[in-house]
């Protein structure tokens, strides 16, 4: 018997994707080999470390913990989507650069994605609250201090860049 | 993939969802799938395998909603923990609903899990199970056949084993406002902030017309394998809030209870813990008695 499979629609950082997957394939599996979009990495696959973090409708959500059948008909936004509308590197990405808020990198697109939605709930954090922010991900290279720093410094580039 | 294998149904109704869960109870049994906070990693490590998945996702029209009455607040089965933890009106009901969800996992994951589904769950660490049972709450149970309401005493059967049936859907829990002045803490200790509990207590504090405590009950976590109720108005019942006498407490709660031992702590530790934090608890909601409930 062959399994049977669902067609689903996303908005992915704004652009209309179709796939046609099983029930049980993970919205994260199908962001990377259905639709291309291998900027969400997957870690642990199982909620604990945050690398999958995608934007689901606008919030952060772990997408190693929802099939994507799930979610269809939703907007998704992943690491791509926080880049600048031209390309470039993003508020958030900078920020992450300038303070050396990653090493091996494979973390940061749960990070980038998280401080993301949080800076626009949240423009003007302490430090404190960006720690708490960043609570759900994990990071075995910097020891984190870096990380807060970027949090904080993606918070100043907002307010620069803000009209 | 990760996942085993299992049939999928993705209802747009009650009447349908607990049809299909009728339906699939004679072959081999489905589990829901709300917010899949707990069920997704199950299945990802190929702990379980249900023959299917009933999707509740579809449901938000009937079951994401959060009703406050005079008496009671009742929280649907599509509520998100991020929104029982934000609603203003839940918060001024009934505080220790949102100070309880704060300590469920992380941001991302209130994001997506839900309060009922925490309930239905039941873990032993788990938060919301412990605020159902002090808070005298209700679960509301339907199935194709009628619906009933399990009280929070008889819900919880064992560790990961609620009174839901095969073929019944959790479809909302309700939770009592506790009359008078109020007041509530939920704290707890875990190794890691937003990992599983160690130990952890809901507490609520009356006040009496004389305003002094009339009645202390915390519900705790993880020191068994379902959430344990200790009434401890013997120790501070009739004193003022603000010099009641927590530590005869602490010594009340630890004699209630019978923790066991495991990988993160000792039997010993968790029983301290909960003299800590019993006293930790009865300050805090000593201290917030307010205005609850009334007009």
């Amino acid at each position: 018997m062959t399994e049977p499979s669902y067609e689903v629609s996303l908005s992915v950082n704004g652009v209309p994707l179709t796939a046609n997957v099983p029930a049980r394939r993970l919205l994260s599996d199908t962001l990377r080999h259905e639709l291309g979009q291998t900027g969400t990495h997957v870690g642990c696959e199982h909620g604990v470390c945050g690398a999958c973090t995608v934007l689901l409708d606008g919030q952060p959500v772990r997408s190693c913990l929802l099939f994507a059948v799930t979610v269809d008909g939703q907007a998704v936004t992943t690491m791509e989507g926080c880049r600048a509308p031209d390309g470039a590197l993003g508020p958030v990405q900078r920020a992450f650069m300038e303070c050396h808020g990653l090493q091996c990198g494979f973390c940061t697109p749960g990070f980038v994605t998280t401080v993301t939605a949080f800076l626009r709930d949240n423009p003007a954090p302490t430090e404190d609250e960006a720690r708490e922010a960043i609570g759900g991900n994990l990071c075995r290279c910097t020891g984190y201090q870096n990380i807060v720093a970027s949090v904080l410094r993606a918070a100043e580039i907002l307010r620069e860049e803000s009209p | 993939m990760k996942p085993p294998v299992f049939d999928y149904h993705r209802p747009v109704s009650v009447a349908e969802a607990v049809a299909m869960l009728a339906a699939a109870a004679e072959r081999g049994g489905a589990k829901v799938l709300a917010g899949g906070q707990s069920l997704v990693p199950i299945l990802n490590m190929r702990l379980a395998a249900p023959a299917a998945l009933v999707d509740i996702n579809r449901l938000a029209e009937e079951l994401a909603f959060i009703e406050v009455g005079p008496d009671r607040v009742r929280v649907g089965a599509l509520t998100r923990h991020a929104q029982t933890e934000a609603s203003p009106i839940a918060f001024a009901a009934l505080p220790l609903l949102r100070q309880a969800t704060r300590q469920v996992a992380h941001p991302t994951i209130r994001n997506r899990g839900t309060t009922l589904g925490s309930i239905v769950h039941a873990d032993p660490a788990g938060e919301l199970p412990a605020v159902l049972l002090v808070l005298d709450g209700e679960v509301e149970l339907a199935s194709a056949t009628g619906t009933r309401v399990v009280p929070a005493a008889e819900f919880f059967l064992g560790p990961l084993e609620s009174a839901v049936r095969p073929d019944e859907l959790a479809v909302a829990a309700s939770f009592a406002i506790p009359p008078g002045r109020t007041g509530t803490a939920f704290v707890e200790v875990s190794r890691r902030a937003g990992d599983y509990a160690l130990c952890g207590l809901g507490l609520v504090v009356r006040l009496g017309e004389d305003d002094r405590i009339c009645s202390a009950r915390a519900a705790y976590i993880s020191v068994a394998g379902t959430p344990v109720l200790v009434d401890l108005t013997d120790a501070v019942g009739g004193q003022p809030p603000d010099g009641a006498d927590w530590a005869s407490a602490a010594v009340l709660a630890q004699a209630a209870v019978d923790p066991e031992a495991d990988i993160h702590a000792t039997a010993d530790y968790r029983r301290h813990l909960v003299g800590v934090l019993t006293g930790r608890a009865g300050r805090a909601a000593a201290a917030a008695t307010v205005l609850v409930g009334q007009s």
